[in-house]
């Protein structure tokens, strides 16, 4: 029998291992679902998920939307811009107000860390986090973990380093707990500015030279630069940060092995990853978005199973 | 109740032996037919199935492993979730003679599952089913198997246990009649 300890997925530091396992035997099934000429099951026909987007997404909702319909579900889709929010109506009572229209599921994204643990407290709908502020964004964990361990086996042992901007991003934080909860090595690599201060105290090792940093892994999972939430400026400029931080072919090829190169995307090409790296087969990028549909979908179809 | 024996190792050869001869008298030389294990319990039957009718047979014939839990109609119905096991199925089913089978048949839901979960491989000619033990009495949907191996009479307290030498810690093949509890 498989059943997630949890009724949210709020994020990973609230999975334990077993559940982060059942979730990936979960996808293996729904990617081979997906891959078939009729991607559709009919797993959660009577079940209606609504997605609660207080910030722009392009591949994360596009992606669980995809998900709720391959699973069958019936899907609203709400974004901030457009509604009642800019008139001032609070989080609980938008969320409520959807409720009442009989939603069985939550999906949230919201600017504000820890706002879908505010809401697990108040509604009984099962909610998932689809990224808070700069805090969580398990989703996107559990796919990166998913699709280290289709390319290389497992993820207990692997070395894996996240590149660039950890202090404002929720996906290295997520991807931290995720990696650590399977047993792999992580190492974080950035300009100091873009390193949370208490970064030592997740028990990851830090790397300022993105050379050492490559050398040491075998899997590099590298970060856009959020400029979108740097009120301040943490580097001179996006070229100084590309010359000292920007993965390109050259560099990969100078080192003696060959490493797998993950992006959750939006890339800055040119930035953070040339385009010779990001359009490589060293690169596992597009098989993370597809792999995102179908981790999606065993989380939503294994919070469903607990919801009784 | 103490655990019945309802069949032992010598008696579920022979069943499994005229099974074959059945399938056999039916398929003739199975060229347009494929067996379809259903997971995951059916899937030791199917197997034992396969290699007894391609060694009498001599032909090659397809097998693929259904896994029907996305397809159930009791999700969130039920105590504990259903954990998904692989769909293995490398050919399409459209315009095959398709031998579903399963180990035990009891409401018949499973089934009615399984036909739905086989459409994303195509429209077979014809779907037959074939179960090693029937519950008597307890169908819930208009679903009957083509080949039975042994009919018996059963109470929704009881569970029909059927046992392989390729589970672990099995020594004899064998069917036995306990109660859920146990």
């Amino acid at each position: 029998m498989g059943e997630l300890s949890t009724k949210h997925l709020l994020g990973i530091k609230d999975l334990t291992k077993e559940d982060i396992q059942l979730i990936f035997e979960t996808a293996d099934e729904f990617k081979d679902v997906i891959n078939r000429p009729i991607k559709k099951v009919p797993s959660l026909r009577d079940i209606t998920i609504a997605n609660i987007f207080f910030e722009n997404s392009t591949r994360t909702k596009l992606s669980f939307e995809l998900a709720e319909k391959r699973l069958s579900a019936d899907v609203i889709n709400f974004s901030s811009s457009g509604s009642s929010v800019k008139k001032g109506e609070t989080l609980l009572d938008t969320v409520n107000n959807i409720l009442s229209m009989k939603v069985d599921m939550i999906v949230m994204r919201h600017s504000s860390p820890g706002a879908p643990h505010f809401l697990s407290k108040h509604i009984s709908a099962n909610i998932v986090n689809a990224g808070d502020g700069t805090h969580e964004h398990p989703t996107q964990a559990l796919l990166d973990t998913f699709s280290i361990r289709e390319r290389l086996g497992e993820v207990a042992g692997k070395k894996v380093v996240i590149v660039g901007d950890i202090l404002h991003s929720r996906v290295a934080l997520s991807n931290i707990f995720a990696l650590q909860k399977l047993g792999a090595e992580v190492m974080v690599c950035g300009p100091n500015t873009l390193l949370p201060k208490y970064i030592g105290s997740l028990g990851v090792k830090v790397e300022l030279d993105i050379r050492k940093a490559l050398e040491w892994c075998d899997v590099a999972n590298i970060l856009r630069i959020q400029l979108e939430r740097q009120h301040i400026k943490y580097f001179p400029s996006l070229r100084e940060y590309s010359l000292y931080y920007g993965v390109d072919k050259k560099l990969l090829d100078s080192l003696d092995k060959e490493i797998t190169i993950m992006h959750p995307g939006p890339i800055n090409r040119g930035v953070e990853l040339n385009s010779d790296v990001a359009d490589s087969e060293q690169a596992i990028i597009l098989d993370q978005v597809e792999n995102g549909v179908a981790v999606r979908m065993a989380v939503l179809y294994l919070l469903a199973s607990v919801s009784k | 109740m103490q655990k019945r024996l309802l069949l032992g190792n010598p008696q579920l050869g022979i069943t499994l032996s005229r099974l074959c001869q059945q399938l056999i008298e039916n398929h003739n030389n199975f060229e347009n037919t494929v067996i379809l294990g259903m997971q995951p319990r059916g899937t030791y039957l199917a197997n034992r199935i396969h290699s007894r009718l391609e060694e009498l047979t001599g032909q090659k014939i397809h097998l693929g492993l259904l896994d029907t839990t996305f397809f159930r109609d009791d999700f969130r119905r039920r105590d504990s979730p259903v954990k998904a096991n692989e769909t293995k199925i490398d050919f399409l089913v459209e315009g095959k003679q398709v031998i579903l089978i399963d180990d035990v048949f009891y409401t018949g839901r499973s089934v009615r599952a399984a036909l739905d979960a086989m459409t994303a491989f195509g429209r077979p000619d014809k779907v037959e089913l074939l179960s090693l033990v029937v519950r008597k009495y307890s169908k819930h949907v208009p679903i009957f198997p083509d080949y039975v191996g042994k009919d018996v009479n059963t109470l929704d307290t009881q569970r029909v246990l059927v046992q392989w030498t390729e589970q672990e810690g099995v020594e004899e093949d064998s069917v036995w009649l306990t109660n859920k509890e146990d």
